[in-house]
């Protein structure tokens, strides 16, 4: 029958209508549509059949496919879930950090039970919230694989039971036959484990405790004995301070107390508010320190015209005020500018040396007397405790030991076999004692040669109390299990001295007798000792002490020896701390190995350090290996800043038995020091430095040192500014009143982030550096890669060198210039040149001004890159994830504990960069949002504001009208970093204003 | 059409078509010579070595580069740009040629095409391993998906490049085959083998050159090229995108998209010269390639040089004129002064100084200086784009970021490899695909050849 139709609606109704359910005829089974009525007859004999099978093989087939070589993930789950722990919020604890060297009180964040980031205590008087760079990165030495993981005896793995037994038969032995046990210990300020050592002491009548710090300081406490009559060192106020003079005294960077004293420094540096007046800071010193970098009149001199520049200052101010002066040579500077300007301002100078000699810190006392310093600047009544170091006493211990009068030893947290001058006498002085027993947390070059070695926990597992000064406490509280068979020392040490119970009830008894009774706030004990943990402090009153006098009558003591100045010979060698490395403590570990020197930029290596004037006129050259007194080779650095005839070599490098990052990094530069007497001297005046005629590769993350005329770092001095706040920022107004677009500005309705940086307060100091290394899991690539430039880094410290000329071989270039750091981070760029770029959109703004980097959409065209004017953008040239070429603390499990399970680990072949800490900012919204409340002002701070101890960045809404944040957006110092090529950064930057005399430093670049 | 015809004669000694037939295609018809074989090992070892680099760097990452932080371009995008530079000669030369009438194109167009192809498959390659994470590589098209969806960014030139190139290639292709098809139905229908003859059958879709077939087949060619010649333009100034669109000193600037025009055309047209000298004393082709048609080219080549010169001087200029601190430092202390003075003038030198050698009818009518000269030109191009990418990119806006950029083994490697990949691809076309246009040249020989006789 023909069918006839109209539409395609009305044919479906007929086929409808012939449908199986319409004719009646049975309907088959399942679905054989498309498939013609034949087929469907022979098909339908077998269906359900075919289907069974059909089925069978399918999922026989798809569990196959998919059960082989799945890999197993072991996700073991809380059975019991402690109280505090939930999966995906941090827990933070109150601790304190002192390693015999560095302070700071902390908050250590812990995520499901591990460390994995430091912060600074903002409740801590000394350290106010701030850290270093050592601070911030001593969190990974916790995950140290290289540490010593069980305890050994003669080099065999052994266990605590047997030590024990064996440790206290000898020492019983020892003491019943009146022999000497030592314990030789780094600078100790837990007042409870001096009461333990005094508890050991009795236990074995005869045994004696030893400082011995490996940067020693004993000079001073010498001095202020002799001429104070006060055998401690005194608490320094710097924010006190309207001059401050500083010879080879790296107070910012590395000296007694730097997070402290930057902090104080900065304040006296703080422009904002509509202060117009700042500190002057005067520099004398014989390296370029990162103090000195910031110094507003620097003074390049030898080693050996210390003291002749101090005694002539001495002789100047004694003068003037009546007193008898000291015969002095010529000195090499005219100081009358400098004394006159400091006694205008009696009591609010500083004058401070960072040498360890008698003589120049009895000078230097001298005129901070003079100047009526002393309770205004610098003050006795608290006593900075943390070096204790007795160099005499050391010397003495190593001659008894090589004599063999030391029948014990005990070794807390030292490494003479590494660090002391003379470190083959002192292992040659261990062999000839009958008993060595070693702390050291790791196997490194002393405990090597111990009997036997306890390995000490690290700070993170451990309880402990400090006293940095007197009656100011902190305590420290472990904040993870032992990851290895580690007992921490103090347990050690109770064991041994028959004292029963853990070191934790050790501390709590020693804060009940001592401490509980100098407060009143709290009526029990577990509520004052609860409050101190969670604060993380303790701080009381000092005793009030009467102001000590200066004993001119030392001069007439000392003799004629004391102006005696010892020359110096053709090349004078001074050895200095690595703003990274320091003592050389964590040398193993790869963030700070991998951390740019703020002056010269290398890493993972020391090297002689050598002014442009003097190594031309030496003929050595960038990378030539030359031999310094006929012990190490070490590769030439040029290096602007090194006084003329002077070189400098870092201390901390060159470790042997650290672990495999730190091991044959550099060389050993201790050795190359002088022994004054029984002070350690850490300099040498009369080097030899012979080419080997070989050259040496080093790594430095900047090769271009000025600024090319270029308005980057904007400077200008403190008179200028005065009279004009806007002053060498001229061209922000001239910038902004052009800047116009064609296309609509978007707003941002709800918050809009921004940063300031504050060029007067910033020091350089890279804390920030490894702290958003440590939150946001960044790379270690190595040497190799670093010299392939392209480290990874998210925020970087750019450093400028400028002068008033640019003749290379002038003095000034060569030796003095000045110097400019300026940390450059992602600027958000509200008009960002790398977003439009990107072909597949991974790079996005978010409605809040940040420049995100969505990484799994990446395919890594390094278009964003190359467009980025800052040059902040990362590319992931390699895998740095489990990869063996890059063994740091991406490849084995310990060490990647330390990660940060908020921020992803970057694949192979993506981009990244500063998310101003992005997951911070959402961790605080979301408390906000929770407590349905604004976010509060300051509230989110990023890594890098968290980890500067100056306070010298701040983080903010720039749409939160009256923040902190905005004030600085507003001051007239601010300024955008090419901010003429319009990419609207969220970042500005404060002018740098100079305490100085002459020139507007911002001209001088336009050639 | 006209009386008399500029050019002279194009073909000749005065050949038949079927001499046409037989002396073009005796490259393929007899056995090859046995310097086919010998460079044939050499481009294929070349290859694959370059397939080694770059199997190398999709393994390890692009670390094996020298790039960094700073220069994140380098030999790559330089290569890239080179051979898509040298890739515009063929569609510019049958397209341009053709609208201009100048009929002396036939005996060149076929190998300036084929060329074409290859050099931007060479060149597309860059653009692929370059990327940080290549089996991601797909999502940059456009594609309906199930993220959201998640589009490209039709912002970015990168996002255009892909398009224009990936456009180019497959238009460039197309006109180059259909141009090929009554030529593939010849060597059909000379060929004794049954094999080759169904070969050849298929790959001319079964031509049989009726009227019909030969009127539709003019129709879509000049579609075709009416569709690539817009193309051409387009690529290039896309390519000129990437750089021009950015803020960089030395990139960003307006002249950049003709400038890199004329520079493709340029470099094509040497690539064309060079390939055309191998042909004609390969083949001894010299009835169809003759003096004349070298001196056209050597005659385009000098004016196309004096804008490149000009171009160079506008830009240098322009850095002047504008007062940019970054411009002026890339342009005076980073080119014509500095570490990359040499690039620099290297580049001037081959570009516009020597081509203009040329001026003189003697050096046009030596084959042995065109031939010189065209790859001097090549090399010259090479060192425009190093220029370009390498000094505008290692000392931008801050110095502290500067640094230097250096080539590793891989990427001289990869580089070869896509010589190697050129090679191999023209030395194939040279065996297997008539060389010449043979239909056009049939075309053309009459016209041509008996006038003036």
């Amino acid at each position: 029958m023909k069918k006839y139709w109209k539409s395609t609606e009305e044919l479906s109704e007929m086929v409808q209508q012939n449908s199986p359910v319409r004719t009646g005829e049975q309907e088959p089974e399942f679905s054989v549509e498309g498939l013609d009525e034949a087929e469907i007859k022979q098909g339908l004999k077998s269906n359900r059949r075919d289907f069974l099978k059909m089925l069978g093989f399918s999922v026989g087939f798809a569990s196959l496919a998919t059960s082989c070589e799945t890999p197993v993930r072991k996700a073991i789950p809380y059975l019991t879930k402690p109280e505090e722990v939930t999966p995906g919020i941090a827990n933070h604890y109150a601790s304190t950090y002192f390693d015999g060297h560095d302070y700071a009180s902390l908050v250590v964040k812990v995520r499901e039970g591990r460390p994995i980031k430091i912060e600074g205590n903002e409740l801590s008087s000394i350290t106010q919230g701030g850290t270093s760079a050592r601070i911030q990165a001593s969190v990974l030495s916790l995950y140290d694989g290289n540490r010593q993981q069980f305890p050994l005896k003669n080099g065999e793995h052994s266990d605590y039971s047997t030590i024990d037994k064996d440790v206290k038969t000898k020492l019983g032995e020892i003491a019943a036959k009146g022999g000497k046990t030592v314990i030789l210990s780094s600078t100790v300020i837990s007042p409870s484990t001096k009461q333990l050592f005094e508890a050991f002491k009795e236990k074995y009548p005869g045994s004696e405790v030893v400082y011995y710090d490996a940067i020693s300081y004993s000079a001073m406490k010498k001095a202020n004995k002799e001429t104070f009559g006060k055998k401690t060192l005194p608490a320094y106020h710097f924010d006190n301070a309207e001059i401050i003079v500083g010879f080879n005294c790296d107070f910012l960077g590395t000296w007694l107390s730097p997070i402290e004293f930057s902090a104080q420094y900065a304040k006296t540096r703080d422009l904002t508010n509509g202060n117009k007046k700042m500190s002057k800071h005067y520099q004398f010193e014989s390296y370029l320190s990162l103090t000195g970098s910031n110094a507003d009149v620097r003074y390049p001199i030898k080693p050996s015209e210390e003291k002749t520049v101090l005694l002539n200052l001495y002789n100047y101010i004694a003068g003037k005020s009546s007193m008898d002066i000291l015969k002095a040579g010529k000195s090499p500077v005219d100081i009358s500018k400098l004394a006159d300007e400091l006694m205008s301002h009696p009591s609010k100078s500083l004058i401070v040396s960072g040498t360890n000699d008698v003589s120049i810190q009895v000078l230097v006392n001298g005129i901070n007397f003079l100047l009526a310093n002393l309770g205004g600047t610098l003050e006795f009544e608290r006593n900075l405790q943390i070096k204790n170091g007795c160099d005499h006493a050391f010397a003495n211990l190593v001659n008894e030991m090589n004599e063999g009068k030391v029948d014990a030893l005990i070794m807390y947290n030292v490494n003479p076999g590494y660090d002391y001058v003379d470190a083959e006498k002192f292992i040659n002085g261990m062999k000839k004692t009958g008993l060595t027993v070693s702390l050291s947390s790791k196997n490194d070059e002393t405990a090597k040669h111990a009997n036997y070695v306890c390995p000490d926990n690290h700070y993170l597992e451990s309880w402990n109390d400090a006293e940095p000064y007197n009656n100011l406490y902190s305590i420290a509280q472990p904040t993870i299990h032992n990851i290895f068979d580690t007992r921490q020392a103090q347990e050690s040490l109770m064991a041994w001295a028959g004292i029963e119970g853990n070191y934790h009830d050790f501390i709590q008894k020693y804060w009940e007798e001592n401490l509980f009774g100098k407060q009143s706030e709290y009526l029990l004990f577990t509520d004052f000792w609860n409050n101190s943990v969670q604060k993380g402090i303790f701080e009381t009153d000092a005793e009030t002490i009467e102001c000590p006098l200066f004993d001119f009558d030392y001069f007439n003591r000392a003799g004629a020896d004391f102006t005696k100045v010892k020359a110096g010979g053709d090349i004078e060698l001074v050895l200095y701390e690595s703003i990274a490395i320091g003592p050389g403590i964590m040398a193993n570990n790869p963030w700070l190995q991998e951390l740019p020197d703020p002056m010269s930029k290398a890493v993972w290596d020391n090297y002689v350090a050598v002014s442009p004037r003097f190594a031309k006129d030496k003929g050595w050259e960038q990378e030539d290996v030359v031999k310094v007194n006929a012990s190490i080779e070490l590769p030439i650095l040029i290096q602007p800043g090194q006084p003329y005839g002077t070189v400098s070599i870092a201390l901390g490098y060159g470790r042997t038995d650290c672990g495999k990052v730190g091991n044959g990094i550099g060389k050993n530069a201790f050795g190359l020091g002088e022994t004054n007497g029984d002070l350690r001297s850490y300099s040498n005046l009369s080097a030899t430095i012979e080419k080997t005629g070989e050259t040496y590769p080093l790594a430095t993350t900047q090769t271009h040192h000025d600024m090319k005329g270029r308005e980057i770092v904007k400077e200008t001095t403190i008179a200028e500014y005065a009279m004009n706040q806007a002053a060498g920022n001229e061209s922000h107004k001239l910038t902004m009143d052009k800047s116009e677009t064609m296309y609509p500005e978007y707003e941002f309705p709800g918050a809009h982030w921004g940063l300031a940086v504050d060029f007067n307060k910033c020091t350089g100091c890279n804390a920030c550096v490894v702290g958003c290394q440590a939150e946001n899991n960044v790379a270690v690539i190595g040497k190799e890669e670093v010299k392939n430039r392209r480290i990874m880094h998210w925020i970087r410290i750019d450093r400028y060198f400028s002068t008033e000329t640019d003749e290379i071989n002038s003095p000034v270039v060569s030796e003095n210039p000045e110097v400019l750091h300026q940390p450059v981070m992602c600027q958000q760029c509200d008009n960002a040149p790398c977003e439009n770029v990107c072909p597949v959109a991974a790079v996005l703004h978010t409605k809040e001004g940040l420049n995100a980097m969505v990484y799994n959409r990446c395919i890594g065209t390094r278009y964003c890159m190359n467009n980025c004017p800052y040059r902040v953008r990362r590319f992931n040239w390699y895998r740095y994830l489990d990869n063996d070429k890059f063994d740091y603390n991406f490849n084995d499990d310990i060490s990647k504990m330390v990660l940060n399970p908020d921020v992803v680990v970057r694949e192979r072949g993506v981009n990244e960069k500063c998310t101003f800490c992005v997951q911070r900012i959402q961790e605080k919204k979301l408390v906000a949002k929770d407590e349905n409340r604004p976010l509060r002002d300051g509230e989110i701070i990023p890594a890098c504001v968290q980890a500067c101890p100056t306070k010298a960045l701040t983080f903010g809404d720039t749409n939160l009208k009256g923040s902190e944040l905005n004030k600085k957006f507003e001051d007239q110092r601010a300024y955008g970093l090419l901010e003429d090529l319009h990419t609207v950064p969220s970042v500005q930057y404060l002018t740098k204003v100079r305490n100085k005399d002459a020139g507007h430093q911002g001209e001088k670049h336009h050639s | 059409m006209y009386k008399k015809s500029v050019r002279g004669i194009l073909i000749k000694g005065n050949k038949t078509y079927g001499e046409i037939t037989e002396q073009v295609l005796a490259s393929q018809e007899k056995k090859a010579p046995l310097w086919w074989y010998f460079a044939m090992f050499v481009f294929s070892v070349m290859f694959l070595a370059g397939i080694w680099a770059i199997a190398m760097t999709i393994k390890e990452g692009i670390g094996l580069w020298g790039n960094n932080n700073n220069v994140a371009w380098g030999w790559a995008i330089i290569n890239f740009v080179w051979w898509i530079g040298i890739g515009h000669a063929g569609t510019a030369f049958s397209i341009f040629l053709l609208v201009l009438r100048q009929r002396w194109r036939t005996s060149i167009n076929r190998a300036a095409e084929a060329m074409t192809v290859f050099a931007v498959l060479a060149a597309g390659l860059f653009p692929m391993i370059h990327m940080g994470r290549i089996w991601n590589a797909f999502f940059i098209f456009p594609y309906p998906n199930t993220r959201g969806p998640l589009w490209v960014n039709f912002n970015s030139p990168l996002f255009w490049d892909v398009v224009a190139i990936s456009t180019y290639l497959f238009t460039s292709a197309a006109f180059w085959y259909l141009g090929m098809l009554p030529d593939l139905a010849t060597v059909r229908d000379r060929s004794k083998s049954k094999i080759k003859r169904k070969i050849y059958d298929i790959a001319s879709f079964g031509w049989v050159g009726s009227a019909r077939s030969w009127l539709r087949y003019e129709v879509t060619a000049v579609i075709v090229g009416g569709v690539a010649a817009p193309l051409v333009i387009a690529v290039h100034s896309i390519v000129a995108m990437d750089f021009a669109t950015s803020v960089f000193p030395g990139w960003h600037t307006t002249i950049f998209p003709p400038y890199f025009v004329v520079g493709a055309i340029f470099s094509g047209f040497a690539m064309v010269l060079t390939l055309m000298i191998v042909i004609k004393v390969a083949f001894k082709l010299d009835d169809f390639v003759t003096e004349g048609h070298l001196d056209a080219i050597g005659r385009i080549l000098t004016f196309v040089s004096l804008i490149m010169g000009s171009s160079y001087a506008t830009e240098i200029f322009i850095a002047w004129y504008s007062g940019v601190e970054g411009e002026m430092f890339t342009f005076f202390h980073n080119r014509i002064t500095g570490e990359y003075a040499f690039q620099f003038w290297a580049m001037v030198t081959c570009n516009a100084i020597i081509p203009q050698l040329f001026w003189f009818k003697k050096v046009r009518r030596s084959l042995l200086m065109l031939f010189i000269i065209s790859i001097i030109i090549n090399i010259g191009m090479w060192f425009e784009r190093f220029n370009i990418v390498v000094t505008s990119l290692s000392k931008d806006f801050l110095p502290a970021t500067w640094v230097e950029y250096h080539a590793t083994n891989i990427e001289i490697l990869t580089y070869l490899g896509t010589i190697g990949l050129f090679g191999v691809g023209v030395l194939l076309f040279i065996r297997y695909i008539p060389m010449m246009a043979m239909n056009e040249l049939k075309m053309v020989n009459k016209p041509t050849s008996t006038i003036d006789k």
